[in-house]
């Protein structure tokens, strides 16, 4: 009787277990998920889809080709030098994005991209096929935001799944899960994203890029982050603030600049008389 | 060779179309890293990565305006 109670007692130890773990791992893995998703859609949206779809794609079965080679010791790689070079990269993108949606914005380069309209264009007139939509910096883009977050996936489910076969099985479902539940939702959020404006996008994936790239650079160089992961969500509102801030002060200084040179140029026709 | 260069030069333009720009971004990422290390900044060093960041993208734009006018 005894040993009988002994062995319901760890059963129901195991199935607590399995089960804080299934959820711990879902729950974590559907941050990572989202914070991914929220970039690959504002990319989709702003620069296509295949690309995106392909970059994200593409890191995901690289992801996996890694972790079925080299497995738990893929804990061995330090993250903070994979969040220092792939935050680094993203905050190059993102700031150069920022940066030019706010020059859009305050009309002192096109709105679109006025070198590449030419070329395709003239493409079209020649005959030529473009290679339809592709875009490598969307792809790049996507490929390192999912490669990311699914590092930082992959050392969840390695350090929820520690403890064992069925852990490490349990901890990779709840991942999967989350996976299965954050795609859908992407699914779902794409086609209203579309109906946003072009630059409006373009200003908020620049927003979103370089938040995420400041913390994970942060992360890389041993920057210990006041309220951790809200420290995005606080970034994301400060570069937003700036950008808008930005917009009508560089609007007004070109704005006097032609003014002054408008004057100049009647007060030298004036002295010409 | 010349595949080489020409895969360099467009992984180059992913990243970069405004050198000084990316080089203050670098050069700032470089200098965080090395004050975080030798515990200079302590509790204020995201902050402080984050306001020179913000700094750089307000030159970045004010440049451009500049020479503009």
């Amino acid at each position: 009787m005894v040993l009988t109670f002994a062995a319901m007692d760890s059963v129901q130890q195991l199935s607590t277990r399995l089960g804080t773990t299934l959820v711990a791992a879902f729950l974590a893995s559907t941050v990572e998920c989202v914070e991914a998703l929220t970039v690959v859609l504002a990319v989709g949206s702003v620069r296509g889809w295949p690309s995106a779809l392909a970059g994200c794609a593409t890191a995901v079965v690289t992801l996996a080709a890694i972790v079925a080679a080299l497995g738990p010791a893929l804990t061995r790689i330090p993250l903070h030098l994979v969040q220092l070079v792939v935050g680094a990269m993203i905050l190059l993108f993102g700031l150069r994005w920022l940066r030019k949606a706010i020059l859009r914005s305050a009309g002192l380069i096109p709105l679109h991209d006025e070198a590449a309209a030419f070329a395709k264009n003239t493409a079209k007139l020649r005959g030529v096929r473009l290679a339809s939509g592709w875009d490598k910096l969307a792809f790049a883009t996507a490929f390192n935001i999912t490669m990311m977050e699914g590092t930082e996936v992959v050392f969840i489910v390695i350090a929820l799944g520690a403890g064992g076969r069925a852990l490490m099985l349990t901890a990779s479902l709840g991942a999967v899960a989350a996976l299965a539940v954050v795609t859908a939702l992407g699914f779902a959020l794409h086609h209203p994203l579309s109906r946003v404006p072009e630059n409006t996008l373009k200003f908020i994936v620049g927003v979103l890029l370089s938040a995420f790239g400041t913390f994970w650079v942060g992360e890389g160089v041993g920057v210990a982050w006041p309220g951790e992961d809200l420290a995005i969500p606080c970034m994301m509102a400060a570069y937003l603030a700036l950008a808008l801030y930005l917009v009508p002060l560089c609007r007004n200084r070109a704005r006097n600049a032609a003014d002054a040179q408008k004057e100049s140029c009647i007060a030298a026709k004036e002295d010409q008389r | 060779m010349n595949w080489i260069r020409s895969v360099a030069r467009e992984v180059y333009g992913l990243f970069v179309d405004d050198s000084s720009f990316a080089f203050a971004i670098l050069c700032w990422i470089v200098a965080m890293a090395g004050l975080v290390r030798y515990h200079v900044l302590q509790r204020w060093a995201g902050p402080a990565l984050f306001v020179g960041l913000a700094l750089i993208l307000t030159e970045g734009v004010l440049r451009v305006t500049r020479r503009k006018d």
